[in-house]
């Protein structure tokens, strides 16, 4: 097109030009509907679960109170609804894995930002992103083939099935997350702040630690929070190798239950205030993961700022 | 007497010749400005002084470049050599903490942790850096908070901190506004008595003010260098005459 012909007679401009505008703002208006409309189903579908999870769990409520259910230590339906030791099962199994998990992570993610050579990269990136794809029954064969033996030979327990092997399990399975996240935000940290750092004689690993990590702070830590988010949340890897007693743990060498084992193990067949009282252990499960991603929010902010 | 000796320097950038057969004295204690148009190459050589050019991917150097007659690409210590030739940037690079521990952070990472020796260290600095009584009542205030000027001031003062015998300069007042450009140049009257400088300039008016040699540069060569008042008055060679004219650049 010539850049004469872009320009035609007046009249002609507004009559066109005026129809397009139109149809511009139609398409325009279309789109915002169709942007709303699908922000809402997600929205949406927070507050029917939340919703559910709630009106479902009332029975069990009402039947056994609500300290009961979350400081009982007894779990014996349809008598006792008592989910503290799976609380305790799941923040315990959660936090060891975070203690194993997060170290590797960020140090993973270190050497892939700013250490390894390209070529190495190249090759490591997409094996950890192909650990983020595996299915979790899949890390739940591993924990069983492999771990849970190890532990009974390591620690001479009758049984390997234990918050550690669980806690070993997710911690494998946070890694992608905390190192995806973690390299991600560290290769966004200005260059010049390395440069200023190297320029006055600061060695390359001082440099890491008192510079770049600390200044991608705020995106490590969401990759860690992240990596909570989904050790609370797993249940089929945990369900395979924890043992899932459900009884308080008296050591992370202990079997253990979690809340989502609770649920996924027991849900086929309770009835009433049982399968009522599985639903309260929902809303537990869904008031951390809130917790979590208040967290999360409150140290975005403090990036922006 | 000479800081650096370069000798027959030449610099690529995987196949793109960079410097050409540079050969330049800088000398002790003294204000010497590159001048050229982009893309000249004289941030390149002011790079290669304190090997900066060395966190560039394929990069090759031949020649050599002496400091204090060692071979500062045969057999000396890569960091050592740094916190001997400070270098400031092209856009104030404070790190993403407070003041104190900008000014602080060389030392440091050096391993000295007694605070006593790193306040007077910090002190002392700031008032070279003349940035002290702006900033002597919230040196533990994150150092964005200051205004670009300072910003650029406390990368100075960061820089003295580490005690160097040279310091740097790549373009420090290109970000900056005139009045903190003054101020930058109106310091380095009092660096220039302490200082070897190197500063690497896009103002000719700047170079002319506060330098005592003066490179031209272009294309990658050494056109001509020699005191400051003979290249902006007399230059020997038709392009600097033609670069300084404003023909070009």
């Amino acid at each position: 097109m010539s850049s004469t012909s872009a320009i035609p007679s007046s009249e002609v401009v507004s009559k066109k030009a005026m129809q397009r505008c139109k149809r511009r703002d139609f398409v325009e208006q279309a789109f915002h509907l169709l942007f709303m409309l699908s922000a809402f189903i997600g929205v949406l579908s927070v507050i029917t679960i939340g919703f559910f999870l709630v009106t479902e769990s009332i029975d069990a409520v009402e039947y056994a109170g609500m300290s009961n259910i979350v400081f009982g230590l007894e779990w014996l339906p349809p008598a006792l609804f008592g989910i503290a030791p799976m609380i305790v099962g799941s923040l315990v199994s959660t936090a060891v894995a975070v203690v194993i998990g997060v170290p590797i992570g960020i140090l993973t993610a270190v050497f892939l930002a700013e250490i390894a050579p390209k070529a190495l990269v190249n090759v490591l990136r997409p094996a950890i992103e192909l650990l983020a794809g595996i299915p979790s029954v899949v890390y739940g064969f591993f924990g069983l083939v492999v771990i849970v033996p190890l532990i009974e030979q390591v620690f001479n327990v009758p049984s390997g099935s234990t918050i550690l092997a669980g806690s070993i399990v997710l911690a494998i399975m946070i890694l992608p997350t905390v190192i995806v996240v973690s390299e991600t935000s560290l290769r966004a940290v200005p260059k010049t702040y390395k440069e200023g750092a190297l320029a006055l004689g600061a060695s390359k690993i001082y440099t890491i630690f008192n510079v770049l990590l600390p200044a991608a702070r705020s995106g490590v830590l969401t990759g860690v929070i992240l990596g909570i988010a989904r050790a609370v949340g797993e249940t089929m890897a945990i369900i395979m190798v924890m043992g899932n007693a459900p009884a308080m743990p008296g050591s992370i060498l202990e079997p253990a239950r979690s809340l989502t084992a609770n649920i996924a193990l027991e849900m086929s067949y309770a009835t009433g205030i049982h399968s009522s009282a599985l639903y309260a252990t929902g809303v537990v499960l869904l008031l951390f993961v809130m917790m979590l991603n208040g967290l999360l929010m409150y140290i975005n902010r403090e990036r922006v700022k | 007497m000479n800081t650096f000796d370069i000798k027959n320097l030449d610099l690529f950038y995987g196949d793109n010749h960079a410097l050409k057969s540079i050969n330049l004295a800088i000398p002790h204690k003294q204000v010497t400005a590159f001048i050229g148009p982009s893309g000249c190459g004289k941030s390149t050589l002011l790079r290669t002084l304190n090997r900066m050019n060395d966190l560039i991917a394929g990069v090759t150097i031949k020649g050599s470049v002496k400091f204090d007659d060692a071979d500062i690409y045969a057999d000396v210590d890569v960091r050592k050599l740094r916190t001997r030739c400070g270098m400031v940037f092209q856009k104030p690079n404070p790190f993403p903490m407070s003041i104190w521990e900008n000014v602080a952070f060389g030392q440091k990472a050096q391993g000295l942790t007694d605070k006593k020796q790193l306040d007077a260290i910090v002190e002392e600095a700031l008032r070279s850096a003349a940035l002290w009584d702006e900033v002597k009542d919230r040196l533990h205030t994150h150092a964005f908070g200051l205004s670009g000027g300072q910003q650029q001031r406390l990368c100075i003062a960061r820089t003295i901190a580490m005690k160097p015998d040279v310091i740097l300069m790549d373009e420090p007042t290109s970000a900056l506004d005139p009045i903190a450009t003054a101020k930058i140049e109106s310091l380095m009257e009092n660096l220039r008595k302490e200082f070897t400088v190197v500063i690497v300039t896009h103002s000719m008016s700047q170079a002319k003010r506060i330098a005592d040699k003066t490179a031209f540069f272009l294309m990658g060569e050494l056109i001509e260098h020699g005191e400051t008042q003979q290249i902006f008055n007399e230059p020997n060679d038709s392009r600097t005459r033609g670069y300084i004219s404003g023909d070009f650049g």
